[in-house]
């Protein structure tokens, strides 16, 4: 158990080489839950200090971006006597497998969660089976 | 320099383990699945108070339970699991929930009446200021 002790040390989200946010500041990766059902997918992330306007999501080319931008009141002042974690934005990227009824994309936040269900599109994808031989 | 002189005995890292470890004997390890270390916190300190942030998405506030004693700050709640369907599966588990206990240790007593505390976005910020028994006193050089 001594290593749950340590401060957990919130990862930094990688840029793509030569791209730099506008926003002067670390931009960190949310803590990330996928789940998924026959239905869809569920995903859920953690962005404590965003509000529920200052959440974007996008879609591209089967790629999901969630971005979030910390509100003013959260972003501490850099005097902390005793500091275990920095403030700073939110960004992430999943390569989605399945194909996602984009209309129908439901995005929630609520405490500083984000709970994204994506719906999976009715099979119209077609299945190929693999032989042995 | 504030002219507390408190931050020389204030080994904030060592001072936090060694409260970890007394709050876990005290209340039994509850060996919480969030760590010893959930919520994560800020300290601001001035001469009038303190103010201590916390990071707990996710958290109701109904769910969150703030005490204070002397110099201790004591954070308790549960982070919820979210209520899953019978047919999903799991592609990626990166968040903790369960029951957790963060005490902070604070550089001065605090008046446990004035402690303000407010939870929004998934940021709690409790206020708390410093007891005026506490607070040091003001000596005039006369030349």
């Amino acid at each position: 158990m001594a290593e749950t002790k340590d401060i957990q040390k919130k990862r930094e989200t990688q840029m793509q080489r030569g791209v730099e946010p506008t926003q002067q500041g670390r931009v960190f990766l949310p803590p990330t839950d996928i789940r998924e059902t026959n239905e869809s997918i569920v995903l859920t992330a953690d962005m404590p200090g965003v509000k529920v306007d200052c959440v974007n999501v996008t879609l591209e080319n089967d790629v999901l971006t969630v971005r979030g931008t910390v509100a003013e009141e959260h972003r501490s002042d850099p005097g902390a006597a005793y500091a275990e974690y920095e403030v700073g934005n939110y960004q992430r990227s999943f390569a989605l497998s399945d194909e996602i009824d984009r209309d129908k994309i439901d995005a929630r936040m609520n405490n500083g969660v984000l709970t994204l269900t994506l719906p999976k599109t009715r099979p119209s994808q077609k299945r190929i089976e693999v032989k042995a031989g | 320099m504030n002219g507390f002189g408190w931050q020389g005995w204030w080994n904030p890292w060592q001072r936090l383990r060694e409260m970890e470890r007394e709050m876990s004997r005290l209340f039994g390890d509850v060996a919480s699945p969030v760590g010893a270390t959930f919520p994560p916190v800020n300290v601001y300190t001035d001469n009038e108070g303190a103010t201590v942030t916390a990071e707990l998405p996710g958290v109701e506030p109904k769910d969150l339970d703030i005490s204070v004693r002397d110099r201790t700050l004591v954070l308790r709640g549960e982070r919820k699991a979210p209520e899953g369907a019978d047919d999903e599966r799991w592609l990626r588990r990166e968040r903790a929930f369960g029951q957790f206990t963060r005490s902070v240790d604070l550089p001065f007593a605090v008046d446990a009446d004035k402690v303000e505390a407010s939870c929004r976005d998934g940021v709690l910020k409790v206020q708390l200021q410093r007891s005026e028994a506490d607070k040091p006193k003001q000596i005039t050089v006369q030349s």
